[in-house]
């Protein structure tokens, strides 16, 4: 697979006709603390856009101004061809689901669902057969006389969902829906909220902080760090392609190389010289490279392509369907290695620690940043 | 690179955005404002008077601190500071180890009747301070049966105070001990356990600690209700002198404002630094729990059950000897020479004449007081904790709610005689109206109340209202059908404590009522004055049954909502 550094995606174009939300210039302050800085982005109509991110990078504040629920200190937000910066949040349209679900206790489950369309003084009727068209929605057609707390966490996200849903909006927002929910539950659900926002077509913004999470949902991922974007870009362009050394450290694992530039497309690491793809670095400056884990090639019984590197195991992790293999390249001043091995390779070539191998690193997966 | 955005070179703030508000914003926050203007009108600017008056002679001219020197210069007033502090102090230190073992006892044996014990200890709260003092002059009094016990000493004075006090703050005692320890986390005990700690060990190691803030607040709470008490020490104090009674001789007696000013300053200050400890515990008592703490579970010990069991019903028995006493009087011809069966006491001395009127008053303004204060205290909770924006107002109220707790009654009631009886208050109307008595009764018992509303409306998931908000739902109409049904239980406890307390107070309105708007805890106190005890003690009984009353429709009334309209707290609880 050959890999081409291409420039990060952040947008600052103006809305377009695909736009549906614009978000440009918004800062927020808490006293002195700058929780958000001049961020500027827009989301296509339709699209599920995921807010990724560390602990306290203002995600969820970015998510609440867009919702009205917070202030900005300044900056614009259009939804829909509409300014709606200064609208309170009773003005603006969107659909909202809290990580705590927020269900009324003392309401029922239909009672919950109808919450919003009861106030539209809509008949009787279509409100009746709008509820039982959410519920079947969202697979939960027959609890509507239930009670919030006779039903599972997993069972209440998907309530707070179709009520959120049920006036249509055109817009919903999903804080940290899947976190309160267990392992497996949270993976169902992530596959049930996709196929349901693609159905209907909704244009979605997600926050979380589970970087599984937002790759296998979001059609494109936001990824933060202390009050700013740090880049915007499809799952396979984050991952394959990380901006910034913070996008290639916080989204999944990986290798990371101090380098010293050399000509001709090759770089010095301790003692050693490994060929890159990029080229055109001063030699002599000091580069940072970064490597994914399933890049590295094992080759344990002689045939090793020109190039492999002599390496030893120094350690076996199982993980289930893979392993972690510790490498300690042969050479002074040369970092450890962690490759990801699938685990029929590592039991076909007998791969334990201690053992003695060449490795390969394809030039082209070797990623210069920083 | 990224760098962390608090470091980043400050950019120009631009002129800072709002939000247009909303017809619905507005109107939370003109509520909001228009509570902050009522509890300034019938708290702070009484209390204000009172300051303006005790740095002014009779005839309003300045006259700074002239007046303190004057009281302080003399000798039986200087006493009655001395005779408040030790009386107050020997009744905590009496009360709090009491209480302390009685909730010990309920919460960490496996002895019998743990229910039924802990409603006799709560039944000194039903009655008026008056009624222990009038059952202990029956029991230790000239004519009384244990008079012998006291040793030729008289119940008429400190020793009559300090056992009817100890009496009527011994439930207000046990009531907080008992949440302290209720709170303690039971794993704490099983890796004390584990480790094979010894039972003293671990009571010194973590009972104790774990319920020293409780024993603080309580310490605190009766120390101030005994400070500023003013029934018990009229009717049994005999000469003995005490600030409260002071306040009252200046201003019901001589008629001196000023100097009534005067002493209620002196007598905030104790109250005050007993609130600010209090206070200032608070917030550590709440710390210390973490939210998954594990309740404890005692376990059988023949020896220890038994002997807590003894205690229990020991202290038990004696509150029933004193409220029992009360009733008893209520219904025999006279104590102790004629012992027979009459209800004289309530016909002749209540119904014909004319008395009874102001058993009704109470009545009328406990019903006034639980409804209103309610409804007024629930929504300003509501307002602070669930509205947006106005974050100055909401300091201010929640400053404003905290206070009353640190008012003495007597010293309310004074400033309000001082506020609104000036002839140039518009509100002047309303002096010696059941509204103001009311109103002061309301203020009087607002921070209880405040903080169970906000304790319960804290414990609402604090999107309710972002929720209603992007359905489009206004928030009063979320307030009515989701946090007032699920804040529910707390809202009838809310009216029960009030309707409690506004059957029994006294300190707050003695100088607010009017002939017919005569209160039943007053009326006793006069009857007790013109030697009629029988007839007070019928009122007190009177007090006593009502309060009861309300108390078991409101266990009920509780009860019944638990199982038919909240059927989704069952769910949940399932
Ligand atoms: N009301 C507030 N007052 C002061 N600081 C706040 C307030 N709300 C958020 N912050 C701060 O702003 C920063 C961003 O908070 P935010 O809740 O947006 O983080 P987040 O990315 O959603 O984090 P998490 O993953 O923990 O939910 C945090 O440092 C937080 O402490
Ligand atoms: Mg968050």
């Amino acid at each position: 697979m050959s890999l081409h550094c291409r420039p990060v995606n952040v947008s600052h174009s103006s809305p377009t006709e695909q736009t549906f939300l614009h978000v440009a210039g918004i800062t927020k302050r808490f006293g002195k603390f700058e929780a958000l800085r001049e961020i500027d982005l827009d989301v296509g109509r339709g699209e599920l856009v995921v807010f990724l991110g560390p602990s306290g990078c203002g995600k969820t504040t970015l998510l609440r101004i867009i919702a009205g629920l917070e202030t900005q200190d300044a900056g614009t937000i259009v939804q829909d061809g509409r300014d709606v910066s200064r609208l309170p949040a009773i003005k603006r349209d969107y659909g909202i689901v809290f990580q705590s679900y927020a269900l009324f206790p003392n309401l029922t489950i239909h009672d919950n669902v109808a919450y919003g369309l009861v106030n539209r003084r809509q008949g009787r009727k279509l409100i009746e057969s709008r509820v039982r068209e959410l519920l079947m929605l969202v697979g939960l057609p027959d609890s509507g006389a239930k009670y919030p707390g006779q039903m599972s966490g997993g069972q209440q996200q998907r309530i707070a969902l179709a009520r959120a849903l049920a006036t249509s909006p055109g817009l919903l927002l999903l804080d940290e829906p899947l976190s309160a929910l267990d392992a497996i539950e949270r993976v169902r659900l992530r596959g049930e909220i996709r196929a349901l926002q693609q159905r209907l077509a909704v244009t979605t913004v997600m926050v979380t902080h589970d970087q599984e999470e937002a790759l296998s949902m979001a059609d494109r991922i936001v990824v933060m760090n202390a009050g700013r974007i740090e880049q915007v870009g499809t799952p396979r362009e984050i991952y394959s392609a990380p901006g910034t050394p913070f996008v290639a450290d916080f989204v999944g694992k990986i290798n990371m190389l101090t380098a010293i530039a050399e000509s001709g497309g090759r770089c010095r690491v301790g003692s050693l010289s490994l060929a890159i793809a990029k080229s055109g670095l001063v030699p002599g400056t000091a580069i940072r490279l970064y490597l994914r884990p399933e890049e590295i090639g094992i080759h344990a019984n002689g045939a090793a392509p020109a190039g492999a590197l002599p390496a030893r195991i120094a350690k076996v992790e199982f993980l289930g369907a893979f392993c972690l293999v510790g490498l300690e390249l042969a050479g002074d001043d040369v970092p450890v290695l962690v490759a990801n091995v699938p685990r029929q390779v590592v039991d076909g070539a007998g791969l334990a620690s201690g053992l003695n191998v060449r490795i390969s690193l394809p030039p082209e997966a070797m990623r210069v940043l920083g | 690179m990224p760098t962390s955005a608090s470091t980043l070179p400050a950019v120009p703030m631009p002129a800072r955005l709002t939000l247009r508000a909303h017809w619905q914003d507005r109107l939370a926050q003109g509520l909001l404002l228009a509570s902050c203007v009522a509890l300034a009108l019938f708290l702070l600017a009484p209390l204000a008077m009172i300051l303006i008056k005790s740095v002014q002679d009779k005839d309003g001219v300045f006259v700074g601190l002239q007046q303190f020197r004057e009281y302080l210069a003399t000798p039986a007033l200087k006493e009655s500071i001395w005779n408040t502090l030790w009386v107050s102090t020997s009744v905590t230190l009496i009360v709090v180890p009491l209480a302390f073992v009685y909730a010990y006892a309920l919460t960490r044996s496996c002895m019998r009747g743990k229910g039924a014990l802990r409603v006799i200890a709560l039944t000194p709260i039903l009655a008026p301070s008056l009624l222990s003092a009038i059952s202990f002059i029956q029991w230790f009094g000239t004519q009384g049966l244990l008079k012998f016990m006291l040793g030729g000493a008289s119940i008429y004075g400190p020793i009559g105070i300090i056992m009817s006090a100890v009496y009527a703050t011994f439930p207000h005692a046990l009531m907080i001990v008992l949440t302290a320890l209720l709170l303690s986390d039971g794993r704490l005990y099983e890796v004390a356990e584990s480790l094979r700690t010894p039972t003293w060990r671990k009571f010194f190691t973590i009972t104790l600690p774990g319920a020293k803030y409780g024993l603080v607040s309580a310490a605190m709470v009766v120390f101030s209700y005994t400070v500023s008490d003013f029934g018990i020490p009229k009717v049994i104090g005999g000469n003995f002198n005490i600030l409260a009674i002071d306040i009252f001789k200046q201003v019901i007696g001589q008629q001196n404002f000023n100097k009534g000013a005067v002493v209620g300053l002196i007598l905030l200050l104790p109250v005050l630094l007993a609130f600010i400890v209090d206070w200032s515990m608070q917030g550590r008592l709440h710390a210390q729990f973490s939210a998954r703490a594990v309740p404890y579970v005692p376990k059988r010990s023949p020896w220890f059950d038994t002997s807590m069991f003894a205690y229990c019903c020991i202290v038990s028995l004696l509150l029933l000897l004193v409220l029992g006493m009360a009733i008893y009087t209520s219904f025999i011809k006279l104590w102790p020479y004629d012992k027979s069966f009459s209800l004289r006491h309530y016909t002749y001395g209540l119904i014909d004449a004319g008395v009874i009127s102001s058993f009704f008053n109470s009545l009328e303004m406990a019903l006034y007081v639980a409804l209103f204060g309610t409804i007024f205290i629930f929504g300003v909770a509501y307002l602070l904790e669930k509205t947006r924006g106005m974050p100055l107002a909401k300091s201010a109220l929640r400053l404003l709610a905290a206070m009353p707790m640190a008012v003495p009654g007597m010293v309310l009631g004074l400033g309000y005689i001082l506020f609104f009886n000036h002839p140039d208050n518009p509100l002047n109307g309303m002096y010696h109206t059941m509204t103001i008595l009311v109103l002061a009764t309301i203020v009087h018992y607002y921070t209880s109340s405040h903080l169970t509303a906000v304790t319960a409306l804290k414990a609402l998931d604090n999107e309710f209202e972002a929720v209603s908000a992007s359905l489009k739902v206004p928030f009063y109409k979320t307030f009515f059908r989701v946090t007032v049904p699920v804040c529910l239980p707390a809202i009838l406890d809310i009216g029960r404590y009030l309707f409690v307390n506004a059957m029994v107070t006294i300190s707050a309105v003695v100088f607010l009522y009017s002939p017919t708007t005569q209160l039943a805890a007053v009326a006793i106190l006069n009857m007790d004055e013109a030697g009629e005890v029988g007839a007070a003690a019928a009122m007190a009984t009177l007090i006593v049954v009502s309060s009861t009353l309300v108390c078991v429709a409101y266990a009920l009334l509780t009860r019944f909502l638990l199982t038919r309209t909240q059927q989704w707290r069952v769910a949940h609880a399932s």
